[in-house]
């Protein structure tokens, strides 16, 4: 075995956090690659594949909420462990640390939009930005004819100064 | 030097408006940066400056004078240093993105060994985690074969460059200023003005006493002499004797502050730290039982390389001036444990301070220097705490009560380790001293202190502890 290593190292199949369990402590993956898994109705449902230098957990870091999905190895991978206390005692020292993570999760944040874009009806919704969702469309239908009558107004006000038209005007 | 900002692009927005603040110094598109030294505080320094210019949209170039490649074996690549990545330090490196390959790491450190003349105990983690680094500063040993080694050293310089930095093969011969910028001079008798110059040469380096003339105000930190030597075990024996654990040894040796034993590939590295460390207490230290138990057959092998290098122990007083910072060593490091730490902490303090504040010496002072104040005024904690250490060293009766405590905790996992943690961070140096000190502030802690100073003294048949021999 490889005594130069740093970390931990997971065989194929182990599960390095699991959902719904309490965590104080994020994980940086140093080799290999991870799945990360969520139960649904039909059973799991894989998320995303992590890669070395990938960040996670860090929502434990952040909040105290249990662990949002289950991460395990995908063949031999090996993980660090980095503590919440040694992030936040510095952290609060040097903000500027947190900058990493930011990003990485602007990233993830990113590439989920795109994700929900990609699974609403009707997209990508190019012709009208105002066009309705079905949940929007569920929300019109329960409202009063009065209530309508002044969203349909505050709606064509919006197409007169900001929407298309006024772009064309414009 | 503001000229190119103030008709520069819109994506450059932020940048410019710290410019046009006033017309204090500051670094704006163009600016020159020089960094003395290609050490880990050289290299962070050149890393975050980059990193922290980028955020703020600012295009600036860095010079890094190092005329060693960190390639050769023995001094001439070496910074003369134990090479232990702290726990701490590894974990924040990985929040920033930089993940230390297995090129680069001689050894992954799960555990301690405390070795006293009363017997030994092995200190775990908690997690059962390799987050100690052992690392090479260069490229092995002297008088080793080719050894498959990385320098770390040679790792961060690489990562530097790999975010713009310029490395200067040239050996830096003196500093002057031109037209109200510094500049240094290197042996070749060319000289480059910069807007800004780091320095991060190390306390064993020429550079520092070259600074005096141009910056009359700093005085370079106090320095104590330290041993560092190499062993030659062999893969298979230090994996047999050491293991993945670090071993350190509190031993009643007059000027004896602290040794340890570090797992490094096919060697070992011996560092002692003491007052005015030289070759009798070395030999001396050697001579005892507890030290020739760490190696094969009991024998002591000769040493491959050794140096009496000097560690920083008093900050620099006025690490800054208007144009110059300087970062590691040269500034202000914690006493006696995490050098890189240290370097990584201030390299990135100065380099955040002269993106975002300016680099005036009144910019330093206030954002700066700070950094170095925590750094300062823990090593007045850690005084306080080696004084302890140095107690326990100089009296039997309390290494047998600690030794007895750590091994009870280590036994019990369920336990509140207070003793273990104690003495793990003093080890690691993973903690601020202030929060170690803290800690001996649980009441159960003398509780337990003082039920095993009785236990440990009265129970004779405990007196040799033997917790762990997985070595």
């Amino acid at each position: 075995m490889n005594a130069a290593i740093l970390g931990r190292t997971y065989a194929n199949g182990e599960m390095i956090v699991r959902e719904g369990e309490t965590g104080d402590c994020m994980f940086a993956i140093q080799k290999g690659r991870l799945e990360v898994l969520r139960t649904a109705k039909d059973g799991e449902v894989r998320l995303a594949v992590m890669e070395e230098g990938d960040i996670f957990g860090e929502m434990a870091i952040f909040e105290r909420e249990v662990r949002s999905a289950t991460v395990r190895a995908l063949g031999e991978a090996r993980v660090l462990t980095i503590d919440r206390k040694t992030f936040l005692r510095r952290v609060q020292e040097d903000p500027s640390l947190a900058f990493n993570l930011l990003r990485m999760m602007s990233r993830r944040i990113r590439r989920l939009s795109l994700e929900i874009a990609e699974l609403k009806p009707g997209s990508p919704r190019t012709q009208d930005s105002l066009s309705l969702t079905d949940t929007e469309r569920q929300g019109e239908r329960r409202r009063t004819p009065e209530r309508r009558q002044r969203a349909e107004r505050r709606r064509a006000a919006y197409r007169r100064t900001s929407g298309p038209a006024a772009a064309r005007a414009s | 030097m503001n000229e190119t900002s103030k008709a520069g692009s819109p994506c450059h927005g932020l940048a410019s408006s710290f410019e046009q603040e006033n017309d204090r110094l500051s670094l704006a598109d163009g600016s020159r940066v020089g960094v003395v030294g290609g050490g880990p505080a050289g290299s962070f320094f050149a890393y975050f400056l980059f990193s922290t210019a980028e955020s703020a949209g600012l295009d600036i170039s860095v010079d890094i004078y190092e005329p060693r490649f960190f390639t050769h074996r023995g001094p001439a690549g070496c910074n003369y240093c134990g090479g232990v990545v702290s726990e701490s330090l590894v974990q924040l490196l990985a929040t920033e993105g930089i993940n230390l390959p297995t090129s680069v790491v001689q050894r992954g450190i799960e555990s301690y060994v405390l070795h006293t003349d009363v017997g030994d105990v092995r200190i775990e983690t908690p997690l059962q985690e390799k987050r100690i680094a052992a690392v090479y500063r260069c490229n092995g040993p002297k008088d080793s074969g080719p050894v498959d080694v990385a320098g770390f050293d040679r790792h961060l310089l690489d990562l530097a460059a790999s975010r713009g930095a310029k490395v200067v093969r040239k050996l830096v011969s003196g500093f002057g200023w031109q037209d109200g910028k510094p500049q240094i001079r290197t042996t070749d008798g060319t000289a480059a003005t910069y807007d800004l110059v780091a320095v991060a040469a190390g306390v064993n380096s020429r550079a520092l006493e070259l600074l005096r003339g141009p910056a009359p105000q700093y005085q370079p930190p106090g320095t104590l002499r330290t041993f560092v030597c190499e062993f030659h075990l062999g893969r298979e024996k230090v994996s047999k004797c050491l293991g993945d654990s670090m071993h350190v040894f509190l031993l009643d040796i007059p000027r004896l502050e602290f040794a340890a034993l570090i797992p490094k590939g096919e060697f070992s590295t011996l560092c002692l730290l003491g007052e005015d460390v030289d070759e009798e207490l070395v030999e001396s230290f050697l001579a005892t039982p507890e030290v020739k138990s760490c190696f094969p057959d009991s024998a002591i092998p000769k040493p491959v390389c050794h140096c009496f290098p000097r560690v920083n122990v008093r900050s620099a007083v006025r690490p800054f001036a208007d144009r110059m910072v300087w970062v590691g060593d040269s500034g202000a490091s914690r006493l006696y444990k995490d050098g890189i730490g240290s370097a990584y902490r201030t390299a990135k303090a100065a380099a955040r301070t002269a993106v975002f504040e300016g680099i005036s010496a009144a910019d330093f002072e206030k954002h700066f220097w700070p950094e170095c104040r925590t750094l300062i005024i823990d090593n007045k904690i850690a005084k306080l705490i080696f004084g302890l250490t140095a107690l326990i060293q100089k009296l039997r009766f309390l290494r047998r009560g600690v030794l007895r405590m750590t091994a009870r905790e280590q036994l019990d996992a369920g336990r509140n380790r207070h003793m273990s943690n104690v003495l793990w961070d003093v080890f690691t140096g993973s903690a601020p001293y202030r929060e170690i000190l803290l800690r001996t502030f649980h009441p159960l802690f003398p509780l337990r202190l003082g039920w095993n100073l009785v236990a440990g003294n009265l129970l004779r048949a405990e007196h040799k502890i033997i917790v762990e021999s997985k070595r």
